[in-house]
């Protein structure tokens, strides 16, 4: 055996061995949803059940913290894209002498843990305004930091842009705005929608910020972090199987659609 | 001055600079700023009843620092908090590098695509649903323990979650794969692949190869990855709640502790040194790579 073979077999080795740890937990969980054993557990196995959907789909508060994920996702979409859109435009576009300076601070809430964006965005809110903490301050604290990510995700693009294709424009007599809808706004929507998409799954997801930001309310990562802590219960474990398949679906078709395309473009 | 505002109103109109002003002067004055000082105030302040405050004893005081220092037990989860961190970073560089290579010069096509979507899929499912699942794993009656018993390489449940926290440190690094996978994807994928190649048929071996030839140049992707990393197992609650026992006490449970006694100013002040750490980390990592701040952005 030559030492090509060795390090093609050790690399082999090292992605099944990879993967199986990236999965094997998801699988574990999976299994646990469908043991009617009150507690979590894959063994001893009780038989198999779908009580816990059943348990799951039956909690007010499950519905309640979802319907508020919704709406404070909803909010950090439309505040964190416009933000990142202006400050695109800003740092990509004029020259001034405090640009990294400026550049490095609105980068900075990217680069700081999130629980203290969530602390000091509770305690700005409620002494500034005495507005105390709940799905206001959670949406504002979330935003602080995806407005960041929403930042980097439009200025790629704009980096690419071609400029004089406004210069024409503008030579042309074209107004600022007919060159902003009909020019820039046009090559930017992918990265827009990008960061849209990134905004709803980072606020979704969402749990350190929220968790000191949010006050008594519940968004869907608090009320899964609540109830982990309290009575373990496998309706957790099914709730996990729902977030598996719709993930592995919404992949499917991804993945569906972009071979079409592939086609659709090869024919 | 001048120049500047011509500047902005050729390029932009007046509605844009006022949309440009509304928006990121927002983000920067109350959302980023602003909240960041009323932090740093309330941290230098005493803790008083409401009738108190704006009295006489509303001074500044830097008795809220002194206390994370005077306090063994708080000094002792400070300095474990931190090397723990390292040591998730360590470990999520070393499983994380190989299939960032992988990835980035040797997979291709559905292989390819195939690699990503399993890497991604699973960080679409809840952080502390991933969690759990490393619960069911660790607990004392977990599967791990009824593995190693039903193999008789032990003979009583080994508790994971005490202790140094092995369980927390396992479920971080799991937890934040992605975040050091990306960075160094990014940075290996900008490699001119010839290099690789070149240095191949003069003989090198792969270790010299990835030694003097991808780690030198992936070192801003490194640097982002364990910045990141460092930074999201400093700061994480979820993974120190879930997996870890009393006895393994993380910082920011601490600082969790302070806010449910409504201790807002120990609170505020613990926080703001989880966030020097943070900052403190950065500098050395762009100190050790010898990358700038604008490099990693990239």
């Amino acid at each position: 055996m030559n030492s090509k073979n060795v390090i093609q077999i050790v690399t082999a080795g090292y992605l099944v061995l990879f993967f199986v740890y990236l999965f094997l937990p998801l699988v574990f969980m999976g299994i646990v949803a469908f043991n009617s054993s009150s507690i979590p557990q894959v063994t001893p196995w009780e038989g198999f059940t779908l009580k816990w959907f059943g348990e799951l789909f039956a909690d007010d508060q499950m519905w309640r913290s979802l319907f508020n994920s919704f709406v404070v996702a909803f909010f950090v979409i439309i505040i964190s894209v416009p933000i990142g859109l202006g400050a695109t435009l800003l740092l990509t576009r004029m020259q001034f002498k405090a640009r990294d300076g400026l550049y490095a601070v609105l980068v900075s809430p990217i680069l700081t843990p999130g629980i203290i964006l969530g602390i000091s965005t509770f305690l700005f809110w409620d002494r500034a305004f005495r507005i105390s903490g709940g799905l206001w301050t959670a949406i504002m604290g979330q935003a602080t930091f995806i407005s960041g990510y929403c930042m980097l995700l439009i200025m790629a693009r704009a980096q690419r842009f071609d400029r004089t294709q406004e210069d024409a424009a503008f030579d042309l007599g074209a107004s600022h705005r007919q060159v902003f809808w009909k020019i820039t706004l046009p090559f930017l929507r992918p990265a827009l929608i990008s960061a849209a998409a990134l905004a709803f799954m980072q606020s979704f997801e969402n749990y350190n910020t929220t968790l000191f930001a949010i006050g008594f309310k519940q968004t869907l990562p608090i009320f899964i972090g609540t109830k982990l802590r309290q009575f373990i219960s496998p309706a957790m474990n099914a709730l996990a199987v729902i977030f598996i398949v719709l993930t592995i679906s919404g992949a499917a078709v991804y993945e569906f659609m972009r071979r079409r395309e592939v086609k659709a473009r090869n024919t | 001055m001048r120049n500047h505002w011509q500047d902005a109103k050729r390029n932009f109109g007046a509605i844009g600079i006022i949309f440009i002003l509304l928006t990121v002067g927002s983000w920067l004055i109350f959302m980023i700023l602003l909240p960041q000082l009323i932090m740093l105030d309330f941290s230098f302040r005493p803790l008083l009843p409401l009738r108190k405050l704006g009295g006489p004893e509303d001074v500044y005081t830097l008795k809220n620092y002194i206390v994370l220092f005077s306090t063994p037990l708080h000094r002792a989860i400070f300095f474990k908090t931190i090397w723990s961190s390292v040591i998730v970073t360590s470990v999520a560089l070393a499983i994380c590098y190989p299939i960032s290579y992988y990835l980035a010069k040797i997979a291709r096509g559905a292989k390819f695509s195939w690699l990503m979507m399993g890497l991604i899929v699973p960080y679409w499912i809840n952080e502390l649903l991933r969690l759990f699942a490393w619960q069911l794993i660790l607990a004392d009656a977990g599967i791990l323990n009824q593995v190693l018993m039903g193999l008789k390489i032990v003979s009583d449940p080994i508790n994971f979650r005490a202790g140094n926290g092995g369980a927390v440190i396992m479920g971080m690094a799991y937890a934040y794969i992605l975040f050091m996978v990306f960075p160094l994807y990014n940075a290996i994928e900008s490699l001119d692949t010839n290099q690789v190649d070149a240095a191949r048929d003069l003989g090198a071996s792969w270790l010299r190869i990835h030694r003097r030839i991808v780690i030198p140049h992936a070192k801003p992707g490194i640097a982002v990855g364990c910045i990141m990393t460092f930074m999201l197992a400093a700061g994480s609650i979820a993974a120190p709640q879930l997996l870890g026992s009393p006895s393994s006490f993380w910082f920011t449970q601490i600082i969790y502790t302070n806010f449910e006694c409504a201790n807002w100013n120990q609170g505020a002040a613990y926080a703001m040194v989880l966030a020097i750490l943070c900052l403190i980390f950065i500098m050395i990592m762009l100190k050790i790579f010898r990358v700038s701040l604008k490099e990693l952005a990239k």
